[in-house]
């Protein structure tokens, strides 16, 4: 059984500020759904409202299209990955995972039997008498799994489970959780902020900020197509231009800025008077000693290439002094240009974005 | 600078002291057993029993060691639930009210065990109720928490309110809750308060002695008996007495060593 | 609070709130505040009470000034002679031999408690502070009796010495200072594990490095302590004083059984009040003397060590 959740118009006050600003969405049944954002954004207390630890100011969460308001967390249909996981150290690993099971009085031969299936299914066979002291912390992650499972819950709600985890067992678990997810179909609304964990795991991403969410989407869509620019610099990397519009026409237009006019697209709502701001992703530049007239190009001086493995990262100036990156794939046959180097870049009109400014920016980087 | 004379020094000054402590309590344990009329030790004049057998004999012992008994018993099961629950209390109070609770909590401790005795005294009088061991209960009771409650909050300080949370959102009633998940963690603090807290009225004096009226207590008795005359049998009462003691402090210290090599198996796995 | 309700439930929440709101209620606060109004009031039979007669005064306060007595004082060569009210200079006296216990604690605990952190062999350690903790779950009324056997006239101090050769009469250890030398010895005995303990606790939480840093710069002996370590044990020093102190002026037991006919204590002054004039209200009023003296005592150990209330408690 699962069940989607339903945020509706929900605020959260607290005494001295507004953690949650009139947020409204979604999630489908059996979607794995990700909340994205900065530390404070909002993201953690969205969770506790859907788990029941703190009801909205104002606004309705609903489950399942119930309204939960007055139904505490031990009556909704809710289970919970905490951050630190909070299995119950005095309590062997199958008594944590039938805990869920026990407060409902179910009898110890079943509960013991349903503890080594989740087991099974978590892939942890044979732990059952230990403690959660002696496990490691790809372990422990997994029991809490098993455990929140066996409540047969329709929505799993998980609390940046993955943080404390070094990079090789963060990435094994990012698919062991998608797989998990589809196995049993359960609802998840997971909360991170790592980006590359909410696009590499979920069906859909709310970008989140100061409260307030600035997009909901595939995470193709998030990470092509922004709604703003705070998703656009939260997201991946961007170069980033500030200046005018100069003209619009459908969907596109000419925007200005100190090292010359570029055509760009326009990113959602954007109008004549908007306050926008051009945004291209690194990968998306090229290199062109001489660009054809028309083009969007922009001469630079190449400062320094970090080369990661697979890619190579350009670090240029243009004439103004700003800081610009391109991303180069790995090719002996063609290698970036080098350190000092002058030459140009350019970039396509569709893959240059006037994106609104968000007021929730708060990332603001100095040239 | 610290030297190896000076450390030399101050650790047979450390072994000095400890010689210092033990040595009074082993004297008048031994004048338990000195044939002598007069509690010493010196001169011997042979190993006798009879100061325990006038012990055993003597029925106002027996009758306040059954007072002693029933007070500490009355004021353990009051001061471990008060305790616990100003504990819980206090721990989810933060700031001003925090600081402040917790220090009229303390208060107590802090105040002379006349000044209790004599307040509470006074205050039951109000409502006709006679000194007697009541009173010495309840006067008691209002410091005694207050141990209690330190171990308890210390206990509860160490503890992951995640915990609780979780057993919430997997369905438990609080009860359920408190039960399996706050209430085991806090045992060991509990039963320590337990113990403390019948110690400190067993031995408690002052706030008994203002509050006892015409009943006695072993810690009285023994204290005023010393005006009227006394026998070596007061002796045998401290030799028993100090024999409990190191054996709970024995039993005492297996304990924790155990505990402490089992926690430190566990982590080596 | 409202978390409490969230997470036990309203009955749980309201059980908590209604038994410490009893114990604090009921056995402290207001107990105190009657001590405190009765003290002001006349002492008088049961069906006076509240009558014409009843009216609040000072007087039981006052009695504190009352049957002056002429004491010689003897200073240089010079015999002075002054009316002082007996019971002011048995509070006095409390307060000077208290303050004195404190000291001398407090002188010989120190060397203990840097002992036990820092010198001692830390396998030796735990055996240590296990014999130490015998003489303290014991209980006060063992550890004041056995020097009542000690310091008894033909007890076993007195026949060492004999024995040795050192002194042929029986000596009453109990009448120096002035009477009250058995009495401090008492003191010191019985309380000075509550300032070893505080003590010993602040020491261990000084790391060892900053002394090892103190000495490489190459402060002495003297400095190293007064400049690192005293300073860092502040709280726990602060701690024992305003417990032994509290202990020793509010001691009975002590007084009691290491007396001698000149000695009286200011506890054995209030229990006279109440059980032998059966004037509780006078008893009330000393007792909050007494309780007014402890209070002060901690609120200037308080500012002279800055620490907070929270530090003091163990």
């Amino acid at each position: 059984m699962t069940a989607g959740v339903e945020l509706a118009d929900v605020t959260m006050d607290f005494a001295k500020y507004r953690a949650v600003d009139n947020v409204s969405v979604k999630v489908n049944p059996g979607e794995f759904f990700s909340f994205l954002g900065p530390s404070g954004c909002g993201k953690t207390t969205i969770l506790r409202m859907v788990s029941g630890f703190i009801e909205p100011t104002q606004g309705k969460v609903l489950i399942g299209d119930q309204d939960m308001k007055g139904i505490g967390p031990n009556k909704r249909p809710t289970a919970m990955i905490f951050q630190n996981l909070a299995l119950f150290p005095l309590m062997t690993v199958w008594e944590n995972i039938s805990f869920g099971l026990e407060v409902r009085g179910v009898d110890k031969a079943t509960r013991r039997k349903r503890a080594e299936e989740l087991l099974n299914l978590v892939e942890l066979p044979g732990v059952g008498e230990r403690f959660a002291s002696q496990l490691s912390g790809g372990q422990r992650q997994r029991v809490a799994i098993a455990r929140a499972l066996a409540v047969e819950p329709q929505v799993m709600l998980l609390d940046e489970p993955l943080s404390a985890l070094d990079l090789k067992l963060r990435q094994h678990m990012r698919a062991e959780l998608r797989a998990i997810q589809k196995r049993t179909n359960v609802t998840f609304i997971y909360i991170t902020h790592d980006q590359g964990e909410a696009l590499a795991m979920s069906d859909r991403v709310a970008v989140m900020s100061r409260g307030q969410i600035q997009q909901v989407d595939v995470p193709q869509k998030i990470y092509n197509t922004p709604a703003n620019g705070f998703v656009a610099s939260f997201v991946g990397e961007n170069n980033k231009y500030s200046g005018q519009l100069t003209s619009i026409a459908k969907g596109q237009g000419k925007f200005k800025t100190d090292v010359g006019e570029f055509a760009v697209t326009l990113g959602e709502g954007v109008n004549q008077d908007s306050k926008c701001r051009l945004y291209v992703r690194p990968e998306h530049v090229d290199f062109s000693a001489k660009p054809k007239a028309g083009e969007n190009a922009i001469p630079v001086t190449v400062e320094s290439v970090s080369f990661e493995g697979n890619f190579a990262t350009v670090h240029m100036r243009d004439k103004q002094g700003h800081k610009l990156a391109a991303e180069v794939r790995n090719d002996p046959l063609n290698p970036p240009p080098q350190a000092g180097t002058s030459t140009n870049i350019t970039f396509d009109q569709d893959k240059a974005l006037a994106l609104l400014d968000s007021e929730a920016v708060a990332y603001e980087e100095k040239d | 600078m610290a030297t190896k004379p000076t450390h030399a020094i101050l650790q047979t000054y450390a072994y000095a002291f400890l010689l210092y402590l033990l040595l009074p309590l082993v004297i008048m344990c031994g004048a338990a057993f000195n044939d002598s009329r007069f509690p010493t030790i010196l001169p011997w004049n042979g190993f006798t029993w009879r100061w325990f057998q006038e012990l055993y004999n003597d029925a106002t012992i027996w009758q306040a060691t059954l007072n002693t008994g029933m007070v500490a018993i009355a004021v353990v099961v009051l001061s471990v639930p008060i305790g616990t629950a100003g504990a819980i209390l206090v721990n989810s109070l933060k700031g001003r009210s925090r600081t402040l609770l917790y220090a009229t909590m303390i208060a107590p401790i802090l105040t002379p065990g006349a000044v209790i005795g004599i307040s509470t005294l006074l205050f039951w009088y109000k409502f006709n109720a006679p000194a007697g061991l009541q009173i010495s209960v309840l006067a008691q009771t209002s410091f005694i928490a207050a141990y209690v409650m330190l171990m308890v909050l210390a206990r509860l300080q160490s503890f992951d309110g995640a915990l609780e949370e979780a057993a919430l959102d997997l369905g438990a009633s609080h009860s359920q809750m408190l039960r399996r998940i706050l209430l085991p963690h806090l045992y060991p603090a509990i039963a320590a308060g337990a113990v403390l807290a019948f110690f400190q009225s067993v031995e408690n004096f002052n706030a008994t002695q203002f509050t006892r009226g015409a009943s006695t207590t072993l810690t009285v008795y023994v204290g005023s008996k010393v005006r009227t005359g006394i026998t070596p049998s007061i002796c045998a009462l401290a030799a028993i007495m100090i024999s409990i003691t190191i054996v709970g402090a024995i039993i005492y210290e297996v304990i924790r060593r155990n505990n402490l090599a089992k926690a430190e198996a566990l982590q080596a796995q | 609070m409202s978390e409490l309700f969230r997470r036990y439930g309203s009955g749980l929440t309201y059980t908590a709130i209604a038994l410490t709101a009893f114990w604090l209620l009921v056995l402290v606060i207001f107990p105190y505040a009657g001590l405190f109004e009765q003290s002001f009031r006349p002492y008088l039979p049961v069906t006076e009470i509240n009558g014409p007669n009843d009216h609040y005064y000072i007087d039981n306060y006052l009695k504190l000034f009352s049957n002056s007595q002429d004491m010689t004082f003897g200073i240089g060569s010079l015999d002075v002679t002054i009316p002082i009210p007996i019971h002011l200079w048995v509070f006095f006296i409390t307060i000077v031999y208290s303050s004195l216990a404190t000291l001398i604690v407090f002188a010989i605990c120190y060397p203990i408690a840097y002992c036990l952190a820092k010198v001692l062999k830390p396998s030796l350690l735990p055996t240590y502070l296990l014999l130490l903790v015998i003489p303290l779950w014991v209980s006060e009324l063992m550890r004041s009796f056995s020097w009542y056997i000690i310091l008894s006239l033909k007890g076993p101090l007195t026949i060492v010495l004999q024995t040795l050769g050192i002194i042929t009469d029986p000596i009453h250890w109990t009448w120096g200072m002035n009477g009250y030398s058995g009495i401090m010895v008492g003191l010191v005995y019985t309380y000075i594990l509550f300032m070893l303990f505080p003590m010993y606790n602040a020491m261990t939480s000084l790391d060892s490095n900053q002394i090892e840093a103190a000495e490489d710069l190459g402060a002495g002996i003297f400095r190293k302590h007064w400049r690192v370590i005293l300073p860092h044990c502040k709280p726990g020093i602060a701690s024992g004083c305003v417990t032994v102190f509290m202990l020793s002026a509010s001691s009975l037991l002590v007084p009691n059984l290491l007396a001698s006919p000149k000695s009286r204590w200011f506890t054995e002054v209030i229990q006279q009040w109440m059980f032998e004039t059966h004037d509780w209200n006078a008893g009330a009023a000393y007792a909050f003397i007494l309780l007014f003296t402890c209070t002060l005592f901690v609120t200037v150990m308080m500012r002279v060590f800055k620490v907070g209330f929270a530090d003091i408690a163990k």
